[in-house]
């Protein structure tokens, strides 16, 4: 039960079995046309305490990733195939109770808005205690003092009161560290976050990714951190994967990624940002819109928007292959383009 | 909240005497006069004018109203016109036999109303939502009276299970809960539940899915609630929502209904006042309404001050 157990990361990092393995993920949605298919072929591995950054655009398939991880998208309508295994267990074939047991006690999540991912008539104590009593068992009294724990690591000052607050009466920064503490609260192994920093302010929000760093740094929990912000990729990721129309298109290391990115999109992407010593540089740009995921083209389906894009790609759909030891990308003539990029 | 609560107890005093003017003046600019309903046709301008003397009515309507409002709040509502009894005593004992009707009836509506709003809720779109549907439109749509009389036909004329009408078996004594008394209030209350049953039951289905659909609900699937943990939160979620509809529901039934309680001739509030009317009985149709409002003033802050307690986000307003 103790919180503050200073379990490191490289302790951690030793055990060899990667805490999630996902493989031949799909997704699809009944919409007004059929099955849409948002999520195609996720493959992805994910090592103890590491951090996983999923970068994209919006519709690129990065939240509804996330929410698979922990069936959530059963409960939707959605077709979900494909297999997904946290911690050696294959969430697909899981059953009701066991899901609900993994859902906040192996894996936290932690959701974009906090406003609206709180219930509004309860108090927050009340919101982490009752996923304590629900996970450990324990008392009340006993899951109300945890949580009073939690609120001292996620750093909100006077605990005490703003345990018996109404979310409405705490501000977006509070109610997200809020957020956090109620999905460190059963000691997860994995932390799921989708776009936790986006609805904050700028100042808030570098506060809540420090801090979530270093909670996970130090508790040695691994993070599937979901964002389409690469600033905030860079500060908080190990590892970054790209997601572009329902699959990952380069997946790597940050450093590679983000510094020398192998795709055209990624490279696109990162051109895209601001950077200080830049002044008077052209910003890059993304020609284009995202596209419609229920009529995708053949081949590529970054190909229309790609400035290096060649005939076969409107042809073959690439497959994901390595460019270096752990870093891999999902296009046809990437290692040549590499050498020559676009300043 | 305690701040709440006092401002919320002074606001109802303003509306409270607004309504006792609005029931004094509504009454007065009516057509027809009580005098003329009391005395025989053949009676002389004297004794038409004694009698206005007598009530009163020759004075200047706000000096009326400010004696009226000065008797009634020492609870004189004045001598009924038809009766010569007090207005206070009939108004009393109506009330009373309209309380039991609209408990009985309020019973029935919030507890069906509450479980098949929730279950239309949860399922929506199934089967059973439709058929709860089909129930509540049905309740809203049926005329009330038009129900009374068929069940009056079904079950007390064709069948021949229940008593058609009245309160209980003899005239004379008062309410007991005994079965003569209950068979006699089993159709009457039907007849009463019904709209209320499906207001609370299609109010409480759109608030139960409107809560489902909110991202929090996510949140606690993602925490890993079980069902009935979640339930309860859709449920708390509902309730502010709820308690306003049953409370103003409640409140109309406790205003007791003219054309039910004239059907199965149960002597309440309905009833006396439908009867008040017809004899142009003012001092009694003053009575009844002003008793009645008031009932409504003070249901409404009980629920505004019951869905403030279930609702963290209206205290702060």
């Amino acid at each position: 039960m103790n919180i503050h157990d200073p379990l490191s990361a490289s302790a951690r990092a030793g055990a060899s079995a990667p805490i999630l393995d996902i493989s031949g993920l799909a997704v699809a949605y009944r919409g007004g046309a059929g099955w849409t298919q948002v999520v195609r072929g996720v493959e992805l591995s994910l090592d103890p305490g590491r951090c996983l950054v999923l970068l994209g655009e919006s519709g690129s398939g990065k939240s509804v990733t996330l929410r698979a991880i922990v069936g959530l998208l059963r409960e939707e309508g959605a077709k979900v195939e494909g297999r997904v295994r946290v911690g050696g267990q294959d969430v697909t074939s899981l059953t009701s109770a066991e899901l609900l047991r993994m859902r906040g006690g192996r894996v936290g999540f932690i959701f974009q808005e906090p406003m609206t991912a709180l219930d509004p008539v309860f108090r927050i104590g009340h919101q982490i205690a009752e996923t304590i009593v629900q996970h450990r068992g324990v008392s009340w009294r006993e899951a109300m003092a945890k949580a009073r724990e939690l609120f001292d690591l996620v750093q909100i000052p006077s605990a005490e009161r703003r345990l018996q607050a109404y979310p409405n009466e705490l501000s977006g920064g509070l109610r997200q560290r809020a957020m956090i503490a109620m999905a460190m609260s059963c000691e997860p192994e994995l932390l799921l976050a989708d776009e936790p920093t986006t609805a904050l302010d700028a100042t808030v929000q570098i506060q809540v990714l420090l801090l979530l760093r270093e909670i996970q740094k130090e508790r040695g929990t691994a993070m599937v951190f979901v964002t389409h912000d690469l600033g905030v990729a860079a500060e908080i990721a190990d590892e970054v994967a790209v997601m572009y129309a329902g699959r990952i298109v380069e997946h790597g290391d940050a450093g590679q990624v983000l510094l020398n990115p192998a795709h055209p999109y990624t490279r696109a992407l990162t051109n895209c940002v601001v950077q200080g010593s830049y002044r008077d540089r052209r910003l890059g740009e993304l020609t284009g819109s995202p596209p419609d995921v229920s009529r995708l083209p053949p081949g590529c389906s970054f190909a229309p928007r790609c400035i290096s894009r060649a005939d076969d790609c409107l042809r073959t759909e690439p497959a994901r292959r390595d460019m270096a030891p752990g870093h891999d990308v999902a296009c046809l003539h990437a290692g040549s383009l590499s050498a020559s990029r676009p300043d | 909240m305690l701040l709440y609560v006092v401002r919320r107890i002074l606001y109802a005093v303003p509306i409270g005497i607004g309504v006792t003017f609005i029931v004094f003046s509504l009454v007065h600019i009516a057509p027809g006069d009580p005098i003329s309903a009391l005395l025989p046709n053949e009676a002389t301008q004297e004794m038409v004018d004694e009698a206005r003397r007598e009530f009163g009515l020759d004075r200047p309507f706000l000096v009326q109203y400010a004696i009226w409002l000065g008797n009634a709040a020492v609870g004189n509502l004045g001598t009924s016109i038809g009766s010569g009894r007090p207005v206070a005593t009939e108004v009393m004992s109506a009330v009373g036999n309209t309380f039991i009707l609209a408990t009985s009836a309020g019973l029935v509506a919030c507890i069906l109303g509450f479980l098949l709003g929730i279950v239309a809720g949860l399922w929506r779109d199934r089967p059973v939502d439709h058929i709860v549907n089909l129930i509540t439109i049905s309740g809203v749509s049926v005329p009330h009276y038009w129900l009374a009389i068929m069940l009056v036909i079904v079950f007390a004329v064709d069948l021949n299970w229940l008593p058609p009408l009245g309160i209980g078996p003899d005239r004379s004594g008062g309410w007991r809960p005994d079965w003569a008394h209950i068979s006699h209030l089993i159709l009457p209350t039907i007849a009463t539940a019904a709209i209320p049953m499906a207001v609370i039951a299609r109010t409480l289905r759109a608030s139960v899915v409107d809560v489902l659909d909110q991202d929090f609900i996510t949140t606690l699937r993602a925490k890993g609630l079980r069902r009935q943990s979640v339930l309860w939160h859709v449920i708390r979620n509902a309730l502010p929502t709820a308690l306003a509809v049953m409370g103003l529901q409640l409140g109309n039934m406790l205003g007791g209904s003219v054309l039910v309680e004239t059907v199965f001739a149960w002597p309440g509030t309905g009833f006396l006042l439908a009867s008040a009317i017809f004899q142009r009985d003012l001092p009694l149709l003053q009575g009844t309404m002003l008793v009645l409002s008031m009932f409504f003033v003070f249901l409404n802050l009980v629920v505004d001050l019951v869905q403030s307690a279930t609702d963290p986000r209206i205290r702060r307003t």
